[in-house]
């Protein structure tokens, strides 16, 4: 149950799609201009991980790794099909959009048509492949993982275009430097709020000695063009983060 | 330039500057950002990327008369995974350590929107070899922003370019470390390139005010 719960907060934080790894981010700026498309997106970004991710862990424990063909039989265990994974995995997607178009827009015309443009494009999303590529890569265990990983992304990704979104909106209000307008001011904020989402990472590891002392110097460098009002906050941020690792700890010892 | 005529050389270089594919298209921007912490990375995945677009869009351009336009998306799915498995194939097996800095990166080329942009756009009407060019120009332009980012963010983040140690060491404090300087651990972090590209955008604005979005 922990690990669950680890790795939903994980996803949708530390190892946020957009702040931390930059997926998904031709759509993020392209449709980022009002909040309810994003909204919109980000739902159809969220339901379309949670199928898939789950789907291509089951292609990758049956199919793809070393191995994994020997429920055929002994003769098949030598197989490894991983370098088909990028073409099955791209499959799946394609079709399961395919096929997530073709039920919603036969069962709920309504949110078929609110969703209508994006859903064709969510095939191409980055955040998408990433995902089932993540998934492959970090070696999740079980398939309720992958599903949580899979849905867990998905939300991170939401509240990231919302957000982004909302302040796009606010933006158009302000008097930003011509050349910066548009494109390039999305740029920079996005970036800051990446730096933002960066103090997240001391959730799961910062009341560790080694690793977390790190990560927190790490941060006061960055923090010192910041003004001094930001780093007291940030200290804040870091006790409370230490009081819920050591709870954490505390949970972990009894397995 | 003389092998090409105006309209072709056209082609090849309009991606570079004026109609960049990432700071004026806005395509490919996923793939440009998380590898660009070191040089070396950028450069690969900029090679990567010329071979998998100028390839696929010629593929894509003997097709086009042959794909049914319902199933494109899949069919062009299907052609840029193939020729990304064979990246992915020909970098482990010849730069394994630099296949493992890419990780997942490389299979994300199937999904960097330049190269479903310019399927789309340009190769589903237009001749092998005029989609030749145009695939070469924007992986040209996008493997410029690239090199641009990760040389900043190389140097000012770790002293070094290629993994070389330009400005000296700065354990042993010698060169410009010895005047006091100091590595920005700032450009290393993720969020640091999307201010580089920021950044870029708006040199790039201010000096060719036609490019000014309305906001």
């Amino acid at each position: 149950m922990l690990e669950h719960v680890e790795l939903f907060f994980k996803s949708i934080f530390i190892d946020n799609m957009v702040f931390a790894v930059f997926l998904g981010m031709c759509s993020f700026l392209a449709v980022s201009k009002k909040v309810s498309t994003a909204v919109g997106l980000g739902a159809a970004v969220i339901f379309v991980l949670a199928v898939t991710v789950p789907l291509n862990w089951l292609l990758d424990q049956y199919l793809l790794q070393p191995g994994a063909l020997s429920w055929l039989g002994p003769e098949y265990a030598d197989y490894d099909l991983s370098f088909l994974s990028f073409i099955l995995f791209i499959a799946t997607i394609a079709t399961m959009v395919q096929l997530v178009e073709i039920v919603v827009e036969k069962f709920t015309p309504a949110l078929y048509n609110s969703l209508g443009i994006f859903l064709p494009l969510i095939a191409v999303n980055c955040a998408i492949l990433g995902g089932s590529l993540f998934m492959q890569s970090r070696e999740i265990e079980t398939l309720g993982l992958a599903l949580n990983y899979g849905v867990a992304s998905g939300i991170g990704w939401f509240l990231a275009i919302v957000a982004i979104a909302a302040i796009r909106e606010k933006i158009r209000y302000s008097n930003v430097p011509a050349p910066l307008r548009g494109l390039g001011i999305t740029f920079i904020i996005t970036g800051l709020m990446g730096i933002g989402f960066q103090s997240f990472g001391g959730m799961l590891t910062g009341g560790d000695e080694g690793g977390g002392d790190k990560e927190e110097a790490g941060k006061e460098m960055a923090a010192q063009p910041e003004e001094a009002t930001d780093q007291d906050k940030k200290e804040e941020e870091s006790l409370k983060k230490e009081t819920t690792v050591s709870y954490n700890d505390l949970v972990k010892k009894p397995q | 330039m003389a092998l090409l005529s105006k309209k072709d050389a056209k082609l090849v270089l309009d991606p570079l500057a004026d109609n960049n594919p990432i700071t004026i298209q806005v395509l490919g921007i996923c793939s440009a950002l998380a590898i660009t912490a070191q040089l070396q990375a950028a450069v690969v995945m900029a090679i990567s990327v010329m071979f998998v677009l100028g390839m696929g869009n010629v593929v894509i351009s003997l097709m086009r008369n042959i794909i049914p336009s319902k199933i494109r998306i899949i069919a062009q799915l299907v052609v840029v995974a193939a020729l990304v498995i064979i990246v992915d194939q020909v970098l482990k097996a010849f730069a394994y350590e630099l296949s493992k800095t890419l990780s997942v990166f490389v299979g994300l080329i199937i999904t960097n929107c330049i190269i479903m942009g310019r399927f789309e756009a340009f190769a589903l009407g237009n001749t092998p070899w005029r989609s030749f060019l145009d695939g070469i120009g924007n992986a040209l332009g996008y493997g410029i922003i690239l090199v641009i980012v990760a040389f900043l963010r190389e140097l000012l983040g770790s002293g070094t370019l290629f993994g070389i140690k330009v400005l000296g060491d700065p354990i042993a404090k010698t060169g410009v470390y010895a005047l006091g300087y100091e590595n920005n651990g700032f450009m290393i972090i993720p969020p640091a390139a999307l201010i580089v590209v920021g950044i870029i955008i708006w040199v790039q604005r201010s000096r060719n005010p036609a490019l000014i979005e309305e906001n």
